[in-house]
């Protein structure tokens, strides 16, 4: 064992690091959930207290709503274009490597920037969407202050967000499946249709199943855009915009822990929420493996 | 169907596709081209109906409205610090972890590895409070110190640079090393790092991005108004003046520029990189 101590040393700042600031934080934070405290005074236990108001707490369920819907809504079109597009990119010769910059780059700008923008352009009184919808006759969509709506644009916000990303993922798979089985379906007389269905699909299954579980991880995150676009913070009643409809559960733990000082229900929201993230990843993975059978 | 196959042969190959793929170039570069049009045009001439669809002259002008706003440099410059600390300890700690981790076989290995890999599936919002807390134990609320600690605990950088050390570092090198009478830190520093630098240059865009673009974090512990980061002053100044949107788009403009460009230029290798990590990591 001593005549490994370089390899422990190399491997210890990371251990060190991640465990004061990421490990026992986590810990500490399901301790805090039990507990009731301001972050000034005494903490005191108050047992289940928390949840149990977390469960009785009207807005708490419409936090998680919010964040599922505006999940689906922009995981389905991500995931699919990103399939799409990957498909036609890898199928194509010329200009490869400029599509996929070109596609990445939106990956690589920053969530409030690209909130901003959103703001701008889906405003309901000035923005672009509402002026060209204007010049065909259409009067302003409201995008900004429908709950149906508001979910909608800030879904749109992470679609153009994350499509490149998963694109480069699934074409990295395309890239890896051996030409020879593709020529194999073609003297077999299979069309590009059939070929993607029963060759394409199967092989990028793992793939795909990868990039369910991190859309999913990741878009349940959703915090910065309609914190960033209702310009929710202490001062600003109106979090998640008009009627809450963009108050996601990250925004409303933000809420309770940081604007409220109340670490204990905001502990407690976010170890709830991350149940619900843990409940759909292996929902999720159940139904990819089960389309594997079938 | 001789027909079909006629006027499909005359046509172009993947004609098809490059219309599609050039579709979506289109959407993913029109928030760039739209955010220069409204930052060189005046609140009122994008407010218009309809509004003004080409450049306008006004770009300087509301690049000085924003510098009156706002500390922009001032957060430039800490963002730029922090970022760079972060990237080049991220490098340093997840390099010489991932070098024992790819080639040496110590007792505890594997298991220390899952435990890394399991880290990577913690949402890190777990941790969020409880960070808070301490740092406002240890008085580092308000300071940038406090940003760059935790990002470095970058498990996926470690297991991402293990595959490519394990596959792309011969064993026969550093056995050869060995013989020579390298230790475990000359092979280190002389063989693997210089071995590496396509996997450390991805790695170094991921954290450097990462770090530049990072929000929640910010929002939450810097309290000092002199010590903020370029997204936390760029969302303050859409709350403060959301009427002047040109102004506030210039702003988003030079916040946003440095990043693609220094991405466009780096682009070939890091998304050869990304693919490569992501087909390994399948």
């Amino acid at each position: 064992m001593l005549s490994y101590w370089r390899q422990y040393l190399a491997i210890s700042p990371f251990f060190l690091i991640f465990g004061i600031f990421s490990f026992v934080p986590v810990f500490y934070s399901l301790y805090l959930a039990f507990q009731r405290w301001d972050g000034m005074g005494t903490i005191q236990f108050v047992g289940l207290q928390q949840f149990r108001f977390l469960w009785d707490d009207p807005v708490f369920w419409m936090s998680i709503r919010n964040t599922l819907v505006i999940w689906v809504l922009s995981t389905v079109p991500t995931l699919f274009g990103a399939l799409v597009l990957a498909t036609l990119l890898h199928s194509v010769r010329r200009f490869k490597g400029f599509y996929r910059i070109a596609l990445y780059i939106p990956n690589v700008t920053s969530i409030v920037a690209v909130s901003i923008f959103f703001g701008a352009v889906f405003s309901n009184n000035f923005g672009l969407v509402n002026a060209i919808l204007g010049t065909v006759g259409i009067s302003p969509v409201p995008w900004l202050s429908n709950p149906w709506l508001i979910k909608l644009v800030i879904a749109l916000l992470m679609t153009w967000m994350w499509t490149g990303y998963n694109m480069i993922i699934y074409l990295a798979g395309l890239q890896a499946i051996p030409t020879q089985i593709y020529e194999a379906a073609k003297l077999d007389g299979a069309g590009p249709i059939r070929t993607f269905f029963q060759i394409t699909m199967p092989i990028m299954r793992p793939i795909i199943l990868f990039t369910v579980i991190i859309s999913t991880i990741n878009g349940l995150q959703s915090f910065s855009e309609p914190q960033v676009l209702f310009g929710s913070n202490a001062a600003n009643p109106n979090l998640g915009g008009p009627g809450q409809a963009g108050l996601t559960t990250l925004l409303y733990f933000y809420q309770s822990a940081f604007v409220n000082n109340d670490y204990g229900y905001g502990a407690a929201i976010v170890w709830a929420f991350f149940v619900l993230i843990m409940v759909l990843v292996v929902i999720n993975w159940r139904v990819v493996q089960r389309g594997r059978k079938s | 169907m001789t027909a079909v196959v006629k006027r499909r042969s005359r046509r172009p190959k993947g004609l098809t596709a490059h219309i599609v793929l050039a579709l979506a170039v289109l959407i993913s570069i029109f928030p760039f081209v739209w955010t220069i049009v409204m930052a060189t045009n005046t609140t009122e001439d994008i407010y218009k109906s309809p509004p003004k669809l080409t450049f306008g002259s006004h770009l300087l002008e509301n690049i000085r409205h924003v510098l009156d706003t706002i500390d922009f440099f001032g957060s430039m410059l800490n963002t730029l610090l922090v970022a760079s600390v972060t990237t080049v300890l991220v490098l340093f700690v997840d390099s010489l972890a991932a070098f024992a981790f790819a080639k040496f076989d110590f007792p505890g290995r594997k298991v220390l590895f899952a435990m890394l890999v399991g880290f990577m599936m913690l949402p890190l919002q777990l941790a969020v409070l409880p960070q808070f807390i301490l740092m406002s134990d240890i008085g580092w609320v308000g300071t940038l110190k406090a940003l760059a600690l935790p990002a470095l605990a970058n498990a996926f950088g470690i297991f991402w640079l293990r595959q490519y050390i394990e596959n792309g570092v011969p064993d026969e090198l550093l056995d050869a090393a060995r013989i020579d009478g390298a230790g475990f830190f000359r092979q280190y520093w002389n063989i693997v790092l210089p071995m590496i630098k396509p996997a450390l240059s991805f790695l170094a865009i991921y954290a450097f991005v990462g770090a530049w673009n990072d929000y929640i974090w910010p929002l939450v512990v810097l309290t000092d108004p002199g010590h903020l980061t370029l997204q936390v002053v760029l969302a303050q100044l859409h709350v403060g003046h959301t009427t002047d949107y040109s102004m506030v788009m210039a702003g988003v403009l030079m916040a946003s520029l440095p990043l693609v460009i220094v991405f466009t230029l780096f682009a070939r290798g890091f998304i050869a990189g990304a693919t490569e990590g992501a087909v390994q990591g399948s």
